[in-house]
């Protein structure tokens, strides 16, 4: 075995493993890419019933309750961007740190009657922190200013006037 | 005596001799000069001692109730545990940069205290470069996030701890883990030392690999913890979320897990030489990187509970300096470093070559899904996410070829192996995974959980067969079996206890995949049954503990009729943060968790229903219990006499004549 045969087959080695790698990424990225999408977004262009995608946004205060199929329990609430509300339904407890009028998101998939099916339900770790995806989409669409102060409650977003930057 | 002052000031004075710690050894090893380089140990364990004082001060502030200081009244309060107010020291951003600190600078002493052994030269430049990268930290620690900062007027009482985070495995999984993080700088610090010194050697592995095992061990340990933790206290039902959190602890185990094989080469055939260097850089970089996603909010995650961007510019610049820094001298010095030994591709040599590819493979496909989304959010706007659906697929298929070397592995002999005669070792062995394989076949559904199944039960006889095929099992008397059980080296037996732990821990993520799950909405006195066990609500009463009120279960599960366990879940409510939380009610008997967690409440008098969620966790402990065995396996080769003596006197004298 002389220097340059093993370096081949170290190379060789490396190509195979590396490549193999490559397209096991490749293959697993283009089916299990999970897109978020805010409320708005759903309506706008809703997605197909087999694409998972994670909503996000602001449970809106007094939409929570509770549908009994039999014997499992679903619970069904609004997520709301401020422009547009999906009903989301999910099966299991909710996270301790969900509430309503706080930011959620959630991870499922669009059904064909425009609702939302979670299969999991994240809320953040602590009061003060909202989820990255949900304040973009806020100040986006000008509903929140963070120089302004904390978040709005969201019931009131879609009574709301935007607020202008600066104002 | 012990006030915030002090602590400050002795931060002030350890990150001065850091400072020291990093000039002055290089410049003298630099003009040959050995009494400017004996100065090295000295400062390092000076360094340490001001450190240490200076964390003790912290935690004399937090344990005496001083809410004058900024990061104690922010973080506790006087009705806390005092567990909790010592451990709640490094659970806030602040407490745990100096907390990471000071774990560096124990690792500097070590080095000193340890490294007797070593050429003066090289311990000099490695305590250097320790040196310079705690000094980058500390200054961090002054500049960015000082954690002795006072605050005008002192309120009453502190706002106290996230409750979550009140719990006994939380309490110590950042040092265990950040010890496991920072532990891979000493195996750094040799590389960089080797990269000036332009020399690496037979001898350098056998320094370096010690160190390299040590913090691999913390790292698993705290991986395992970390894991457990979101096991039994989230409520989730799951393990591990591939959070980006997570997988920053992840990457720099697999590097970490390469480097600590590609050094037994260097150590026996002085190959790999510049591809162990390469690790050791790598693996410290993903370590820092590791500690800089948390930090920053770059990556968002449920764990980042210390989210600040404007101190991430801090960081990032620390770590262009210290990574990109390694990485140019790397590119410049590594060709100087030639490779000696020849192996053929069957041989142990080409299995470590083998496994280095494969845990390589393995970390860059974590490392893309945990960048990747990040980076499309900042070029193309597009929020994205890749969760456990896209790392099973492509982690799963790569480790299966790991799991199969993994078992021929240590069987075959250094150089040149006669594939003919390994295998006539490994027909047990072979015999033993095929019986598994219809185990898995019989109790399992998937296609990967019976490969990884089956595959993991060959890891473990195939250490196991190994093992006793060493100590001539079957071939010599019982005295010869004794005496060669005794002069077998403890890396050797190591070795083999790290691989059976691999094995457990495969097995219990196999046994979790055919987890199941219920959710149920029950009256008191209703049973459910869930994979052949009935569990019946009992009852549900209220009552108030310390610093919250409590709603407990009462859950019954039979099995077949016969009577299991009672299991208690709980939700509590902390009033002060208006937080509730779910404590978990698991019972298990090492072959399946039965695993209980109560809901809300729903409507009233006799028509109240509890939402119940009901797991059965098929070998669930066998992940962790994995996991500690690795350790183990870790911790018993570091005890290993050719690990504690070093390098072979000879080769040390002949180091110190060229140096």
């Amino acid at each position: 075995m002389t220097r340059k045969t093993r370096r081949l087959w170290i190379v060789i080695a490396c190509l195979a493993c590396v490549g193999s790698a490559a397209a096991l990424t490749l293959r697993a990225f283009s089916s299990n890419i999970v897109f978020f999408m805010a409320p708005s977004q759903v309506k706008a262009s809703p997605p197909s019933p087999d694409r998972t995608i994670r909503l996000g946004g602001m449970v809106m205060a007094g939409s929570l309750h509770r549908i009994n199929e039999n014997g499992t329990p679903v619970n069904a609430f609004q997520v709301t961007d401020g422009q547009a509300a999906v009903e989301v339904h999910y099966t299991g407890i909710l996270p301790d740190l969900f509430r309503e009028g706080q930011s959620v998101v959630a991870l499922g998939t669009v059904q064909k009657d425009g609702g939302f099916t979670a299969s999991e339900v994240l809320a953040k770790h602590d009061e003060t922190y909202m989820p990255k995806e949900v304040a973009d989409e806020l100040k986006r669409t000008g509903k929140w200013d963070p120089r302004f102060g904390k978040a709005p409650d969201a019931s009131s977003w879609d009574t709301m006037t935007a607020k202008k930057a600066g104002g | 005596m012990f006030g915030p002052e002090q602590g400050h000031f002795a931060l002030a004075l350890a990150c001065v001799l850091a400072l020291v710690q990093f000039a002055v050894p290089l410049w003298g090893a630099n003009r040959r000069d050995a009494r400017l380089v004996g100065l090295a140990p000295y400062l390092a364990v000076s360094q340490l001692l001001a450190l240490g004082y200076s964390f003790l001060c912290l935690v004399m502030c937090a344990v005496s109730d001083d809410f004058s200081v900024q990061n104690v009244a922010a973080n506790s309060a006087v009705s806390k545990p005092l567990l909790y107010k010592i451990t709640g020291v490094w659970g806030n951003h602040e407490g745990s940069v100096l907390l990471w600190t000071l774990i560096l600078a124990v690792c500097g002493g070590a080095v000193s205290l340890f490294g007797r052994n070593l050429p003066d030269i090289l311990r000099g430049r490695v305590l250097a470069i320790l040196g310079g990268v705690s000094a980058g930290f500390q200054m961090f620690c002054l500049l960015t996030s000082d954690p002795f900062e006072r605050v005008f007027p002192a309120p009453m009482d502190g706002q106290g701890m996230n409750p979550l985070l009140q719990d006994p495995g939380l309490a110590f999984h950042p040092p265990i883990l950040y010890t496991g993080y920072v532990g891979f700088a000493v195996p750094f610090a040799f590389a960089v030392a080797a990269l000036i010194e332009g020399r690496v050697d037979a001898a350098w592995g056998r320094w370096v690999r010690p160190w390299a095992v040590a913090a691999w061990c913390f790292l698993t340990c705290g991986i395992a913890l970390g894991s457990w933790w979101s096991y039994y206290v989230l409520g989730w039902g799951g393990y591990w979320f591939w959070d980006p959190v997570e997988n920053a602890s992840l990457i720099p185990w697999l590097t970490g897990t390469a480097l600590v094989h590609s050094a037994i080469v260097v150590e026996k055939r002085e190959g790999l030489k510049i591809w162990t260097v390469l690790l050791a850089i790598a693996t410290f970089s993903f370590s820092l990187s590791g500690t800089f996603l948390v930090r920053s909010g770059i990556l968002n995650s449920v764990h980042a509970f210390a989210n600040d961007p404007a101190r991430g510019v801090f960081i990032l610049a620390l770590l262009a300096i210290v990574i990109g820094g390694s990485l140019a001298l790397f590119a410049w010095r590594a060709p100087s470093l030639t490779s000696t030994g020849l192996f053929s591709p069957v041989s142990r040599e080409g299995s470590l070559v083998l496994n280095n590819i494969l845990l390589c493979s393995i970390c860059a496909v974590v490392v893309t899904g945990t960048m990747y989304p990040p980076f499309m959010q900042l070029l193309a706007g597009r929020t994205i996410s890749v969760g456990k659906p896209f790392f099973d697929a492509a982690t799963i298929p790569l480790t299966l070829p790991l799991l199969l070397a993994m078992g021929v592995g240590t069987a075959l002999p250094w150089k040149r192996a006669q594939l003919a005669r390994t295998f006539s070792h490994l027909y047990a062995a072979a015999g033993i995974a095929a019986i598994g394989l219809a185990l898995c076949f019989w109790k399992l559904s998937g296609i990967l959980p019976i490969a990884c199944g089956a595959l993991a039960i060959w890891v473990i006889a195939a250490s196991v067969s190994d093992v006793l095929r060493r100590i001539g099992l079957g071939h010599t008397s019982a005295q010869g079996v004794w005496e060669r059980m005794k002069n077998l080296p403890r890396s050797s037996w190591g070795a083999a206890l790290a691989h059976i732990g691999a094995g457990i821990t495969i097995l219990g993520l196999c046994g979790m995949s055919q987890a199941e799950h219920a959710i149920v909405e029950v009256h008191i006195g209703e049973t459910r049954s869930l994979a052949g066990d009935d569990w019946t609500l009992l009852d549900v009463h209220d009552y108030i503990g310390p610093n919250y009120k409590a709603m407990q279960a009462d859950i019954a599960i039979r099995h077949n009729g016969k009577f299991v366990t009672i299991l208690h879940p709980e939700k509590r409510d902390f009033t002060t943060q208006s937080q509730t939380t779910t404590e978990v009610a698991i019972h298990t008997n090492f072959i399946t968790d039965l695993y209980g967690v109560v809901g809300d409440r729903h409507g009233t008098g006799k028509d109240t229903t509890y939402v119940l969620r009901l797991h059965r966790n098929p070998l669930a402990p066998w992940m962790w219990l994995g996991g500690l065995v690795m350790a183990i396996g870790g911790a018993f080769s570091l005890s290993d006499r050719r690990m504690r003596i070093g390098a072979p006197k000879r080769a040390a004298a002949r180091n110190m004549a060229r140096a």
